[in-house]
């Protein structure tokens, strides 16, 4: 089922939570909502949920006008961030209530509710937990059980709201990864929320990045990564460095260097220059650089080293080379050296995020 | 570990004698008076206390205590779980007034609590000319005694649930709810069994105080003997009378209502107490199982 968001508004008080948002999701998809706390990615999907109801704006399901349909009757399993398990049911019961709740008419029969159940418990490979109750089990455990009750009910969307935000790191990549298989299997249109940038992008198929009740990029994982379309975007998605300066004539120039452009790139006085840290190398001679410095500190722990060149005037900047390289250029702490970027991307005229 | 032991508690003395305190506390001031209660209902025998109860007043007496609370609780259950409801999960204009409001009967002496309803119902009161004019009377009658006893218990279902219901949130609700159910289905299965112990708790509160409130019933009771007098006041008037045996009897079933009601909460704890302990059980098993 696609879903679709018409120009959606929604205010609380004063705060625009959400101004005029669309976005389509298509068929059996999974997206993830991307963006800091506060940029409206959870007011969204709440909407989409219907457990909240948006100012203006519409959301169609399979092209149908749902904007005012009742969240019971959406037909969508949203899994919450903190579980919401039924805390006085075994795990057996919160994965069988979706079932058991309906009209005597449609209601499965028992040893049905049973088998369905006991099926999800194992593609959990919960299944030994049946009888357990929710106070019993760990973090990765209930959200999991969470995750098979909101399927109990064959939704045809399925929404989760920062799913893994509670857990610890090491649980929290094992169950992306488990995510990530179990919609390939059952490939249900999926939406989910999230702050991590690393986990958006592994996870999903289309990323959406918001900030401050807009949408900023909606992209593929690894387009976004690497072609961000606003400052904010490029800040947002991982470490970066700043190089003020401006465009003409087809270069950045940056105090005394410059660097060469695509060719298209409007001039400009107010250019910013955004550059990862693995995007740069620390070079011996001036050619291509775009600043110099002292390195004054080398971190060599995990498979890059990262190197802080300091310049003589301004920031810091982080460089992140590959083991091979490092043991190549011989690096010591005072060493006088340029950092060129292999590659950066330019925004003119933009106003400097802060984060 | 016994190091440990001696770093995070007091000392063993200290322990000792706060205990002490505690138990002799409720010693002296809960058990012996209980204990004398009974004491004093059965000094003169079984057969004299059993007469003390059967005779026609004090039998009305229970009988009109029974009803007043028969009313009052479950009507301040609907009521407590309404307004517990509305305050937890809504914002709405007024919603400090109603907060305000619910605590109204505590802070009102019962005694003011019983004039303001003979204010109101009196014969002289506001709406004493048209309510006699039809034939109906409030005032040194069953309604009045009703009237007064929901008055005064009617914060504790409400107390005891709002603290609850805020602190739980509704996601569980909201989960129901996504996964089909009606708003009815959810607070039937998921909120109410949340919060049963608080419900419980304040229906308990309330039961005992709408059994033994004297205060604002004495105002609006008129204390006629066999027909407004609810158990406090029908003991007040034998202990007056220094009729001690028939007191303490009528005292006695006060008392021991309060007990009936308290072991039949422990009972209902101690069942769920084993259904969750089979669950750890069975979970355990499972576990080994599976190894």
């Amino acid at each position: 089922m696609s879903i679709e968001i018409r120009n959606i508004e929604k205010r609380f008080g004063n705060f625009t939570a959400l101004d005029k948002v669309s976005l389509k999701v298509e068929s059996g998809e999974l997206l993830a909502l991307l963006g800091p706390s506060g940029c409206g990615k959870t007011t969204l999907l709440r909407i989409i949920a219907g457990l909240e109801k948006p100012d203006a704006g519409q959301v169609l399901f399979s092209g149908a006008d749902s904007t005012h349909t009742h969240v019971a009757e959406r037909q969508v399993g949203f899994v919450f961030q903190h579980y919401a398990l039924f805390r006085h049911m075994t795990v057996f019961d919160n994965v069988a209530f979706g079932l058991s709740v309906r009209p005597r008419k449609l209601r499965p029969s028992r040893e049905e509710i049973r088998e369905r159940v006991m099926k999800l418990l194992k593609m959990v490979q919960l299944d030994w937990l049946a009888d357990a109750y929710p106070a019993q089990l760990s973090g990765g455990q209930r959200q999991r059980i969470a995750l098979a009750r909101s399927l109990a009910v064959e939704p045809s969307v399925l929404l989760l709201d920062e799913p893994f935000g509670a857990l610890d790191a090491k649980v929290r990549k094992d169950l992306r990864r488990w995510l990530r298989d179990l919609h390939h299997e059952m490939h249900i249109t999926s939406v989910f929320v999230t702050h991590d940038q690393e986990e958006a992008l592994e996870v999903s198929d289309r990323v959406v990045v918001m900030d401050h009740g807009h949408i900023e990029q909606i992209g593929r994982p690894d387009d976004i990564y690497e072609n961000p379309a606003t400052p904010f975007v490029t800040r947002f998605l991982g470490d970066v460095n700043l190089f003020h300066g401006r465009v003409d004539g087809g270069h950045f120039t940056h105090g005394d260097f410059a660097h060469a452009l695509e060719a298209g790139t409007v001039g400009g006085d107010q250019a910013v220059a955004y550059v990862r840290p693995h995007d740069l190398d620390i070079s011996r001679v001036a050619q291509g650089a775009l600043a110099a410095g002292s390195v004054e500190h080398i971190h060599a722990v995990g498979p890059l080293v990262r190197i802080e060149v300091v310049p003589d005037s301004g920031e810091a900047i982080e460089v992140a080379l590959t083991k091979e390289r490092y043991r190549e250029l011989g690096l010591m702490l005072g060493d006088k050296v340029f950092v060129a970027p292999k590659k950066l991307s330019v925004f003119v005229g933009a106003q400097d995020y802060a984060i | 570990m016994a190091m440990q032991h001696t770093l995070t508690t007091e000392r063993a003395w200290v322990r000792y004698a706060l205990t002490t305190l505690a138990l002799l506390f409720l010693l002296v001031f809960l058990l012996v008076p209980l204990v004398s209660v009974f004491w004093e209902a059965l000094a003169k025998g079984w057969d004299l206390y059993a007469d003390a109860l059967v005779e026609y007043e004090a039998w009305q007496a229970i009988k009109l205590t029974l009803i007043a609370a028969a009313i009052a609780v479950p009507l301040n259950l609907v009521f407590g779980v309404a307004a517990a409801w509305a305050i937890a999960r809504f914002e709405f204009r007024g919603k400090s007034l109603l907060t305000t409001l619910i605590d109204l009967p505590f802070s009102v002496s019962p005694v003011v609590a019983g004039l303001m309803y003979i204010l109101l119902f009196g014969s002289h009161g506001w709406l004493g000319g048209w309510l006699s004019e039809h034939n109906i009377q409030i005032i040194f009658a069953i309604p009045g005694i009703v009237l007064a006893t929901v008055f005064v218990t009617f914060p504790f279902v409400a107390r005891e649930l709002i603290p609850l219901m805020q602190a739980q949130g509704q996601d569980e609700e909201q989960a129901a709810i996504v996964l089909g159910a009606s708003g009815f289905a959810a607070f039937w299965h998921v909120t109410l069994p949340n919060i049963k112990w608080g419900l419980l708790y304040g229906v308990i509160l309330t039961n005992a105080r709408a059994m033994g409130e004297f205060g604002a019933v004495s105002v609006v009771s008129g204390h006629i003997r066999g027909e407004t007098n609810t158990i406090p006041l029908h003991v007040e008037i034998l202990y007056n009378e220094y009729n001690f045996v028939g007191a303490f009897a009528c005292a006695s079933i006060l008392a021991l209502l309060a007990l009936v009601t308290l072991a039949v909460k422990t009972l209902v704890e101690w069942r769920m107490e084993r259904q969750h302990e089979a669950s750890l059980v069975r979970t355990q098993q499972a576990r080994e199982a599976l190894v």
